[in-house]
Parts: C-alpha cells; sequence; structure tokens
C-alpha cells in the first residue's frame, strides 16, 4: 500500500509538471494581456512600466521559470486584474461550486441508480421504454439549451424558481452553504439539476446494463435458492457488484462536473469557479487561468485516488489479492 | 415408500419462444424418500437441470411449470404463492449448483452469505446465526471454519468452494436437496471426497436427494434409485443396481454402452448414433425413435409407462439384458 501511495504521488507531481509547462506556454500563445489591462490613452512609458511590472517583458521560459520558484514557495502568482493572490480568487468560488457540483453528483446517484434498477429488472416494459428514452434526451440535448429550456419553464412560465445568483449562504456545522436557507436552496436546484442531467442519464444506463448483466448470473440464482427476498436480492447481492463500474465513472464525471460546470454557471449566473475561469480567459489574466487549471488537474488526480480506494473497499478480489 | 418426501407427477415445463413451445420437461414423475438418493440422469439438454428448477420454484422466465403437481410432504408446489415458495426454499429445499465458481457472490464474505441465509429463515440474532454457520463450515470439512467466515470467494479452491455451498444448503437441515451435477466441475479426487461427505450427511440427517447428473458413474456409487431423462421424459427408472445391469431401455442401454469403462480395452466405443433432438422438434410418439436400433412403426405412438416390480420404462420394445 506504501508503494501504492509513494508511486501515485510521483506520478502526480509528474503529471502536474507537465500541465504546467503545457497551460503556461498554452496562455502565453494566446496573446498579450498588456492591450486589455492598460487604458486607452495611456503612454508608451506607462505602457512599458506596466510591462515591466507584471514580468511580461522577460522572456517566456524567465517567466516560466520564476513561475515554477513561486509555486515550489506556494505562490501561484498574482492575479493581473484583482491583484491578489490567484489562488485566493479560486479559493473563494470553489465553495459555490463544489456545492454545485456535490449536489449534481448527489442527485445523479439518488435519481439515477433506483430509476437504472427499475428499467433493468423489468426490461422491455414501457416504464423502461420511457427511462431509456429519458436518459437518451438527457445524453444528447446540449447542456446549455437544457439549462434553458429549465429556465423558461420554471422560472418565466411557472415562476416557481429563480433563475440566476446563488441566494443566501447559510452556515451548518461552520461550512458556508445555500442548503441551510431555503433561499439558497430554491436558487440552487435549477442550476444543480442541469448539471446532473447527463450524469443521471449516465448513471440509468450504466445501473440497467449492470442488472441486466448480473440478474441472471448463477449467484443471483443461488440467492433465490438460499430463500432471501428479492428486495436483498436487489439491494445487496446486485447493486454491491453494478456498484464498482458506477463508482469509476461517477469519480471521474464528478471532476468533471466541478471543471466543467462553467456553462451552467454562465446560464444561471452562479458564482463560482467556471465563472472565475470564464473571466479570467477574456481578460488574459493569466496567473489565474494556470492557478485554475492546475488547481483542477490537482482535483482530478485525488479523486482518482478516492475512486482507486472505494474499489478496494467494494471489491475485495483487489483488496486481498489474488486467490491465496 | 409410505410417505415419500417428494413426489413429481406428471410435471410439464415450457418455455414459449418465438419459434414454438420448448416443452423443456414434459411429463416427468418420479419420488424419493426420507434419507434416499434418487439420480436423475440424462444428456444435456434432457430437461433434468429444469427439473430441478422447477421444484424449487425457479424456472427462469417466460419458463412456467404448465401441468403436473409437485407434492412435498404432501403439499401441491405447483401453484404457491412466491412468498411461500421463498419460505421453503433454502429452509425445506434447498439446491447446489453445478459451477461452485459462480455460485457465491464474489464480493460478499462467505460468513455474509451464510448469515442472511440463516436469517431468511429464523428470527435468530447475528452472532448465533454465525455460529450455525461456522458450525455447519465445521461438518462440511472447512478447516478453520471461524476464520474461513471472513474470507471471500476468490480465497478458495473450486472444491472448497462447493463445500461452502453445501455447507450453506445444509444450514437449515432440509428435507430435501437438489443438486444439480455439484461435483462435474471439480478433480476427480475431491469429487470423490465429496460424494463420500454428502452420502454420509444425506443419511445421517435423514434428507431426501436429488442427484442430477450426466454421469453414470457418480450415480451409480451414490444413488439408490435411478431415473432416465430424455427428451423432456422420464424414460425408465428403477433401483440402482437393477437400472445398470438389466436396463429395459434401449437408450439406457446406449447410454451404459458408451461409458469408457464398460467397454472392453481397445474395442470401439459405441456411441449412441445422431443427435439429441431438438426440443422444438420431436418426432412424435417416442422421441428415441429416430436413434434407435429396435424401432418399428409402432414407436410412432405414444409408448404407454409399464412397470415390472420396482421398474418402470416407456418403450414397446424393452429389453432387459444385461450390458458389460
Amino acid at each position: 500500500m506504501t508503494v501504492f501511495i509513494i508511486r501515485r504521488l510521483s506520478q502526480s507531481l509528474l503529471v502536474l509538471f507537465l500541465t504546467s509547462i503545457i497551460v503556461f506556454a498554452g496562455i502565453y500563445a494566446i496573446g498579450n494581456p498588456i492591450d486589455i489591462l492598460i487604458a486607452g490613452d495611456a503612454t508608451p512609458a506607462e505602457r512599458e512600466q506596466a510591462i515591466r511590472a507584471l514580468g511580461l517583458d522577460r522572456s517566456l521560459i524567465e517567466q516560466y521559470g520564476t513561475f515554477v520558484w513561486n509555486a515550489l514557495h506556494g505562490d501561484l502568482g498574482r492575479s493581473f486584474v484583482f491583484n491578489q493572490p490567484s489562488i485566493d480568487l479560486i479559493f473563494n468560488r470553489m465553495p459555490a461550486t463544489l456545492e454545485l457540483a456535490f449536489v449534481a453528483l448527489a442527485l445523479s446517484l439518488i435519481l439515477g441508480i433506483p430509476l437504472g434498477l427499475w428499467a433493468g429488472l423489468k426490461p422491455g416494459t414501457a416504464l423502461d421504454e420511457t427511462v431509456m428514452t429519458g436518459s437518451i434526451l438527457g445524453f444528447s440535448l446540449p447542456n446549455f439549451w437544457q439549462g434553458m429550456m429549465l429556465i423558461m419553464i420554471f422560472s418565466v412560465w411557472l415562476g416557481w424558481l429563480p433563475s440566476t445568483g446563488r441566494g443566501e449562504v447559510g452556515s451548518v456545522l461552520g461550512i458556508h452553504t445555500s442548503l441551510a436557507t431555503w433561499s439558497g436552496l430554491t436558487h440552487l436546484i435549477l442550476p444543480a439539476v442541469n448539471l446532473a442531467l447527463f450524469n443521471i442519464s449516465l448513471v440509468i444506463r450504466l445501473t440497467r446494463s449492470g442488472v441486466r448483466e448480473t440478474m441472471p448470473l448463477d449467484f443471483v440464482k443461488f440467492a433465490r435458492a438460499k430463500g432471501l427476498s428479492e428486495r436483498r436480492i436487489v439491494s445487496v447481492h446486485v447493486l454491491k457488484n453494478i456498484l464498482i463500474p458506477i463508482v469509476t465513472v461517477v469519480g471521474v464525471e464528478f471532476g468533471s462536473l466541478v471543471a466543467f460546470a462553467i456553462v451552467t454557471e454562465t446560464i444561471f449566473a452562479w458564482p463560482g469557479m467556471g465563472k472565475l475561469l470564464i473571466d479570467s480567459i477574456m481578460r488574459l489574466d493569466r496567473p489565474v487561468v494556470v492557478a485554475y487549471l492546475l488547481v483542477v488537474v490537482t482535483l482530478f488526480i485525488v479523486i482518482n485516488f478516492v475512486v482507486d480506494l472505494l474499489y478496494s473497499l467494494l471489491d475485495p478480489r483487489i483488496r486481498l489479492g489474488s486467490a491465496s | 415408500m409410505s410417505n415419500p418426501t417428494l413426489v413429481v407427477e406428471n410435471l410439464q415445463t415450457h418455455f414459449p419462444t418465438e419459434k414454438g413451445i420448448v416443452k423443456a420437461v414434459d411429463g416427468v414423475s418420479f419420488e424419493v424418500g426420507r434419507g434416499e438418493v434418487l439420480g436423475l440422469v440424462g444428456e444435456s439438454g434432457s430437461g433434468k437441470s429444469i427439473t430441478g428448477f422447477s421444484i424449487l420454484g425457479l424456472v427462469d422466465p417466460p419458463g412456467k411449470v404448465v401441468g403436473g403437481r409437485i407434492l412435498f410432504q404432501g403439499r401441491d408446489l405447483v401453484g404457491l404463492p412466491p412468498h411461500e415458495m421463498r419460505k421453503l426454499r433454502g429452509h425445506k429445499i434447498a439446491m447446489i449448483f453445478q459451477d461452485p465458481m459462480m455460485t457465491l457472490n464474489p464480493v460478499l464474505s462467505i460468513g455474509t452469505q451464510m448469515v442472511e441465509t440463516v436469517l431468511a429463515h429464523e428470527n435468530v440474532s447475528v452472532k448465533e446465526a454465525r455460529a450455525r454457520a461456522r458450525d455447519t463450515l465445521g461438518m462440511v470439512g472447512i478447516p478453520s471454519p471461524e476464520e474461513r467466515l471472513s474470507a471471500y470467494p476468490h480465497q478458495f479452491s473450486g472444491g472448497m468452494r462447493q463445500r461452502v455451498a453445501i455447507a450453506i444448503a445444509l444450514l437449515h437441515r432440509p428435507d430435501l436437496i437438489i443438486a444439480d451435477e455439484p461435483t462435474t466441475a471439480l478433480d476427480v479426487t475431491i469429487q470423490s471426497q465429496i460424494l463420500a461427505q454428502i452420502q454420509a450427511l444425506s443419511r445421517d440427517l435423514g434428507m431426501a436427494l436429488v442427484w442430477i447428473s450426466h454421469d453414470l458413474g457418480v450415480v451409480a456409487g451414490l444413488a439408490h434409485r435411478i431415473a432416465v431423462m430424455y427428451a423432456g421424459r422420464v424414460v425408465e427408472s428403477g433401483p440402482t443396481d437393477h437400472v445398470l445391469d438389466y436396463p429395459v431401455h434401449p437408450y439406457t442401454i446406449g447410454l451404459l454402452q458408451s461409458v469408457a469403462a464398460n467397454a472392453p480395452r481397445g474395442a470401439p466405443l459405441r456411441a449412441i448414433p445422431g443427435m439429441a433432438p431438438s426440443p422444438l422438434n420431436r418426432p412424435s410418439g417416442c422421441a428415441f425413435r429416430t436413434r434407435c436400433s429396435f424401432a418399428t412403426p409402432i414407436c410412432e405412438n405414444e409408448p404407454p409407462l409399464d412397470d415390472a416390480g420396482s421398474m418402470a420404462w416407456r418403450c414397446f420394445h424393452p429389453q432387459a439384458r444385461r450390458v458389460a
């Protein structure tokens, strides 16, 4: 296990290093931020001074070297626009995005697994067809369009839910969350559903195919022969077997939820990291973009690690090695 | 037999398919009493496994028992409501499956799979259930049963897994055990150990045992009585010695002649010509007539059930000659 963790850590560091090079070079290629940052009527001297102050007069290699040196000392640079440490900007916005992603993840599991089980246990019935058709829609309709439709139906026509912003944020056990207040909750519903729709469909399909593959297996029949109730067979014997692929996919998807909540955050004006990224790219705020991408890569690495740990928890064949 | 544990009368289990009705079991009758072992013998596709599953009410849809009676301790199991049937399964009637690598759930510990079986039928504490599981594992010859309870199936060899499956079947000291070729997948040495153990257990515990097998050698050493199945029917039944030494039905004779051990060394093995008929397209009358060297035009009629003493058969040309 120790060897595994050490190997994992060194791999992760390598990935982070490579990502930082790619991101740094990429953002350098996009354009010179100085044209956006300084006022149009600035004198050449002011312009020159700003370039020097931001370190943009040095070569790419030099700039990268400085960045790495500072990063190793825990400093990912200051935002050109806000003149704040970029990592602080990201961490300020992160809770809103994490909250959105967690609620979306919870929704996709809470709705996806039972619907998938239901459809998988009664293949070919009207119910199965309905759930499957719904999941195709969830898969194939573009996310931004789904978001606009949600706003149109629930905010504009029905007037049930607010369409923009985060609402009031309360505090539960020291954690600031929208879930603590009614206003926060109502603001959260539409963006969370929008973000979750794709994943609900994915979980439904994974669960359904897992059930259909597992139900005909001998151990299910043997469980029946033991006189177990159908409820126990499905909720313990079948579910524990199909959770392994579900955990894999959902784990990876959670990273995507956090990283690519951008569309949803833009539609619903949700003050999260995604919106910060878009704004920063528009303003060529290099330090924030670089820091954001490194944070997201770290997040993916952590999630993959957690998924691996969950595997061994779910599957004794991984936990205990092969037959003794 | 004054009060047989199980009486199967004219059992019919059919599978409606797009191409027609597959009559997997089409008029099977036999009975088995306390402490008695019945060998149900036949080729693959003769309907012997489906007969076993019919008794437990575990025929996979769209298959269905469409006729006949299954009297277990005088009570007809055909048409019994599912919850009543569930109470009997694993409690009064247990089943052991063919492939021990497939019958245990790979992600649940042996202890969990045994304890749940106890709790499905008896209102005892988990601790008591665990103690019972441990004792039963010891009874089937698993060393250090206490530790093995927390092990997982992949940590056992095939033979050990089959012992675990047998222990699960024995947890409630059932009155009837259906064993569906439980030793076919095992090494010969393990096979004989398990056979000896099952024989002793069924005698000591006074259980009725239906042993389904295609292997006449195994059945010869174990069963008190043999019922030979062909194309969904019992074509001959009687005491083991009688059936093996003086078979009446030409199919039984063919089956015995194709056992390698019965042929003189060097002499060509005598295989039954032709193939078992497709269950969708069985010959009318006696289903064996197309492969039978004794067949005459009369065989196109349904052969009636004849008997002499303890032997019974369905054939217009009974043979009764010694095979060796």
